[in-house]
């Protein structure tokens, strides 16, 4: 039984209503999302049933989630803390700001706080870069941005965070043996 | 400025409610132009006004819209709102603030062309505002804008939205098409441009968040007025994203061919502490270095005086260097974004990009030679005209003309 669609039956008529009928394909992406909202990441099991819903493989779709960086295909912090350090926002900062979050959580870009909280991550241009530095947060798949950051603020929010979300770490559901042992971070294999 | 084409929600609270929209002469056009049912005549007037497409290339928008064939249906419109150049932050203002204005200009694209489904490609990281954009569909739906058989005519169009999940390449056309399909977002090889085989193989046009705003403005006052601003070859007025080393960073809507001067030190206030102008990149992460002399600064930012200095124009993205910059440091930043961004596709990118990215950073790390100040050349110019899209050619601006015209800076890195 899909679980995807048995879930979410109304949700998938809508969005494969937004393609033409034998372009099913193109509702990958937004199937992703719908999946990943859930736990924070797409399981083996939701790619499996994507691929049965969109009629392509399974290897298909784990491209997909292969390729694009805000897909996920294992559990990490409950908060994943996204800093751009690129040219722009490192003009105004933001490396010198990374490194300092990085000590205070005492992880590096990529790795997870020791509670399981939070997985702090450098990435790329954020489309705000008169307001660097800044951070995207991502929950689950609600993502939001908090500009014009200094390291005090961001840890007050972090700390209000932890408190709001009883600093419940992901890690610890059920879920996590779903993972597939290895993902590629970008489109290139450069990483 | 004392008229906004663009920014509008500046000088009008609320704009982004529809009411607010409609108060102020939004929609005053699209009945009309739906039931006279004169496609030519909107195409027509938009090449008439030399609106150039805002995302960078600065093709004209009419003239794209009249490659499509009229033998091969359905046609599509798909909306770049992927805007990922780093010093880009344009579209996302318009996108939250002004968003009726620019589903207006899609609106009358579609209408253009004769498409019956338009698609917004958001980039992922615009899903809160994807799902605003939802809404406001849902609401120009229910009040008759939007759907099937508009205003008793035969003409149907329904507006779609795509979020992406991060990946600047998805910026280009034909990736984003792509993208759209389910797939990876890597480019295709043109021909076929777009025009006659784009999205789910059908004659396609994609425009620019900020290209499509600017459309009920020149339907509504027509293309003379339009053309009030701007220079001959390049109308109309621009949304210039300035950032880096300014005191006041921010957009700043201007007409073309308004000088880098004007933009730096009037709107953007100067440099921060007062330092010296080193540099502008006049077309973010893409651009070339393009040292600050008194004759750059002079520069009006259009599309030809800006390619005659050595950069295009882009989408307006306009970075900041002043003397406290290293150019090591910055082209470092350059080419580990562009290696990140590689889609893999094609050799002299894939390969380009990281090993260049391994020299720089040795070169930041204080432990490089002079050879390898040579060697990251040799690569970046190997590299030049062979990548199959614009990422991989642009990610050796910053780094030839940045030995070009900072070698210094490279030299000073070396190890003692």
């Amino acid at each position: 039984m899909n679980q995807l669609l048995k879930k979410y039956p109304e949700e998938i008529k809508r969005i494969l209503a937004k393609y033409p009928t034998e372009q099913k394909q193109a509702a990958v992406m937004p199937l992703l999302h719908l999946a990943q909202g859930e736990i924070g990441f797409v399981s083996r099991t939701a790619m499996q049933e994507i691929a049965e819903i969109t009629g392509v493989t399974t290897t298909e779709v784990a491209s997909v989630v292969g390729f694009y960086t805000l897909f996920h295909d294992a559990p990490e912090g409950k908060i994943r803390l996204q800093v751009c350090t690129d040219v722009a926002c490192d003009l105004r900062g933001a490396k010198e700001y990374l490194a300092n979050l990085c000590q205070q959580l005492d992880a590096k870009p990529g790795e997870t706080s020791m509670d399981g909280f939070i997985t702090i991550e450098e990435v790329k241009c954020l489309a705000a870069c008169d307001r660097a530095p800044l951070f995207q947060s991502q929950i689950g798949n609600e993502l939001e941005y908090h500009e014009n950051q200094t390291p005090t603020r961001t840890m007050d929010w972090l700390r209000s965070m932890s408190a709001a979300l009883n600093g419940t770490p992901l890690r610890s559901s059920a879920s996590i043996e779903e993972a597939p042992a290895t993902k590629s971070t970008d489109g290139g294999g450069n990483e | 400025m004392s008229e906004f084409v663009l920014l509008r929600h500046r000088e009008i609270p609320g704009l982004n409610q529809l009411k607010t929209y409609v108060a102020n002469g939004g929609f005053s056009m699209w009945k009309k132009v739906v039931t006279s049912n004169k496609p030519e005549d909107l195409v027509r007037e938009v090449k008439a006004s030399g609106l150039r497409g805002r995302g960078g290339a600065g093709f004209p928008t009419g003239v794209k819209w009249s490659f499509l064939p009229n033998d091969i249906w359905p046609h599509y419109v798909v909306a770049n709102a992927d805007e990922s150049e780093p010093g880009t932050f344009k579209d996302r203002e318009l996108l939250e603030f002004n968003p009726y204005q620019f589903l207006e200009g899609l609106m009358l694209a579609s209408f253009a062309v004769q498409a019956n489904d338009a698609y917004i490609y958001f980039r992922g990281e615009f899903s809160q505002i994807a799902k605003k954009i939802d809404e406001r569909i849902a609401e120009l739906t229910t009040k008759g804008y939007l759907g099937d058989g508009l205003y008793a005519t035969s003409y149907s169009l329904r507006v779609h939205t795509h979020v992406g999940a991060g990946a600047y390449i998805c910026g280009e056309e034909t990736a984003l098409l792509e993208s759209i399909e389910g797939k990876l977002g890597q480019p295709r090889l043109r021909p076929p441009f777009p025009a006659l085989s784009g999205l789910f193989n059908k004659p396609t046009v994609i425009n620019n968040v900020e290209t499509l705003a600017n459309l009920p403005y020149i339907i509504e006052k027509g293309s003379d007025a339009f053309r009030r601003h701007g220079t001959d070859k390049s109308p109309g007025t621009k949304i210039f994203s300035l950032s880096g080393r300014v005191n006041k960073p921010g957009n700043y809507e201007l007409p073309l061919g308004t000088t880098f001067r004007e933009l730096i030190y009037k709107h953007g206030e100067g440099i921060i502490n007062g330092a010296t102008i080193k540099a502008i990149m006049p077309a973010g992460a893409s651009s070339t270095l393009i040292p600050a002399t008194e004759t750059a600064l002079d520069t009006p930012m259009d599309y030809e005086a800006t390619s005659a200095l050595g950069s295009p124009l882009g989408s307006a993205s306009v970075i900041i260097l002043d003397e406290t910059v290293n150019i090591s440091r910055l082209v470092n930043s350059t080419v580990h974004f562009f290696k990140h961004e590689s889609c893999g596709k094609c050799t002299p990118c894939r390969e380009g990009t990281y090993w260049m990215s391994h020299i720089t950073s040795r070169i930041e790390s204080g432990k490089a030679k002079k050879e390898d100040i040579d060697l990251l050349k040799v690569v970046a110019s190997q590299m030049q005209n062979k990548c199959l899209c614009a990422l991989g050619e642009f990610s050796i601006m910053a780094v030839m003309s940045g030995l070009q015209h900072f070698r210094a800076d490279f030299d000073a890195r070396l190890e003692s």
